[in-house]
């Protein structure tokens, strides 16, 4: 699935996030991937990605103004090719 | 750092990072890493010293069971703290573990409690029936261990009958639908120019080739004179890798090689990540800086015993002398002021020492070429105190039989 930020996503159901002092670090225990999160903010992005509509807004709700957004939807982008983030299949 | 897979070998450097820069107060990903994490990112299990074969260059001079192995208990009880510590995944090992009779219980105990498992096995215990359980879970990852793409060259380096062996059990984990197996090469002198032959056997049985650095450890200090690629098989590896790289797993064991080209053209971590963010926990509960590493110089801790810093894996992780120096910053050394050192960081500790080199100079495969005048000079050869060869060398693989407890004492009629 294409990365569009006006739609929601949510953590792949087979992915954990362990909490580092540098961001986090996820694994796929379906892909067996590892990737990081370089910071904190990108860490509070995807653990509330499951309660926004889209990811817009929860960039939003974690401080990220849309115009300083680009990097953070580059690296979600990153995620959703690696299959860690996945769509909320009801949402438009 | 050998047992961690971050991502096929040249999907990036490192593919899996998500690119948002940190602010610049955070030291940097690598730096952190160098640092050592609270807890492994994963770790290789070794769980019997017991094996039916007896390979030339193990790592861990596996054959005999160990008596004081540890029980299904204690190994219960670790798999429950590595779950608090979130380890993500442990690379199970040996010998070979499928010959433990509570392996399946191991493995589906592990799963159960999030920590993911892969297996690495000579196929012995691969049947039909087994092939369709493994096929069943989306937890388990297997890797088959072939160290030639002929008979003839595995053979010689694993034992008879043990390609065929191997063989048997990637058939029957594709025949049972088992998803992307890995086929596990130990790259030496004699099988470097089947590269592209593993990696045609590997999509037949529609698996992923994963090959990894040879070690002088283990009985491979025996050998490793005689089978460690030459340098010019190191740049032909290196030029393999990077050309014909996509979807080959490397276990980020070729860090050394880095040196030949461009920064990141390899991929993964290139760091040793011994002590750091990954370790070794062997069969009767000695906890090493690496699966490399089974010496007393690597030796942090038992989990069973209190050395000064309490029993458990955490302890030993978090509080063992040995572990926080590994975890500060290592001096160059004599390859201080060599260009390539920020790509390969001197290169594999255990690599330099087995072979008897300074731990702060050149890797004993150094691309430069600077290990050579080290390995041609006079030097001493450390042993390790841990051996579980079985007496009289390699005979045919050992028929298996399951054990409920160990034997009472080291036994060298059968390994199990």
């Amino acid at each position: 699935m294409a990365f569009d930020p006006d739609r929601g996503w949510r953590l792949h159901h087979q992915v954990a996030v362990r909490p580092e002092p540098f961001g986090a670090l996820l694994y796929h225990f379906g892909t067996r991937k590892l990737s990081f999160l370089k910071n904190r903010t990108i860490v509070a992005v995807v653990n509330s990605l499951a309660e926004y509509p889209d990811i817009r807004s929860a960039c939003r709700a974690a401080g990220i103004d849309d115009d300083a957004q680009g990097p953070y939807l580059h690296a979600l982008g990153v995620l959703v090719k690696s299959n860690m983030l996945v769509a909320k299949e009801n949402t438009p | 750092m050998t047992v961690l897979d971050t991502a096929p070998a040249r999907s990036g450097p490192p593919p899996a990072l998500v690119p948002v820069e940190s602010p610049a107060r955070v030291p940097k990903l690598v730096e952190q890493f160098e640092g050592g994490l609270d807890a492994p990112i994963c770790l290789t299990w070794e769980l019997t010293y017991a094996c039916n074969l007896s390979c030339v260059h193990c790592l861990s001079s596996s054959g005999k069971r160990d008596p004081r192995e540890l029980s299904t208990q204690q190994c219960k009880d670790i798999i429950d703290e590595l779950e608090r510590m979130q380890v993500f995944y442990v690379n199970i090992g040996g010998g070979e573990p499928t010959v433990r009779s509570d392996f399946w219980e191991l493995v589906d105990y592990a799963t159960e409690h999030h920590v993911g498992v892969k297996f690495s096995t000579n196929g012995v215990r691969i049947n039909e029936e087994v092939a369709a359980k493994l096929a069943a879970s989306d937890y388990v990852d297997v890797q088959i261990s072939l160290d030639g793409a002929t008979a003839e060259i595995n053979d010689e380096v694993r034992g008879p009958g043990s390609f065929a062996m191997a063989i048997r059990a990637l058939e029957n984990l594709k025949d049972a639908g088992f998803k992307d197996a890995k086929i596990s090469v130990v790259v030496t002198r004699q099988n470097v120019d089947q590269l592209d032959e593993f990696k045609a056997l590997a999509d037949t049985y529609g698996a992923t080739l994963r090959i990894t650095r040879l070690r002088p450890s283990g009985r491979g200090a025996d050998v490793w004179d005689d089978l460690h690629p030459t340098p010019a098989q190191q740049v032909q590896l290196y030029d393999w890798l990077v050309a014909h790289g996509e979807g080959v797993l490397t276990g980020d064991s070729f860090f050394h090689l880095s040196g030949l080209g461009e920064p990141g053209a390899l991929a993964g971590l290139n760091l040793c990540g011994a002590g750091r963010v990954v370790c070794l926990i062997d069969p009767i509960g000695d906890v090493y800086a690496c699966p490399f590493a089974i010496h007393e110089k690597f030796h942090a801790g038992n989990i069973l015993e209190d050395t000064g810093f309490g029993t458990g894996f955490k302890n030993v992780w978090q509080r063992s002398p040995l572990f926080q120096e590994l975890r500060e910053p290592q001096s160059a050394g004599a390859c201080s002021g060599c260009a390539h050192y920020d790509s390969c960081r001197g290169g594999c500790m255990a690599a330099k020492f087995f072979t008897g080199l300074p731990m702060d100079g050149p890797d004993p495969e150094c691309v430069q070429g600077y290990g050579e005048p080290a390995l041609a000079a006079e030097r001493d050869k450390p042993r390790s105190s841990v051996d579980h060869s079985r007496a009289g060398g390699r005979k045919a693989p050992i028929p298996l039989k399951l054990l409920t407890v160990p034997p009472k004492k080291f036994c060298n009629e059968s390994p199990v």
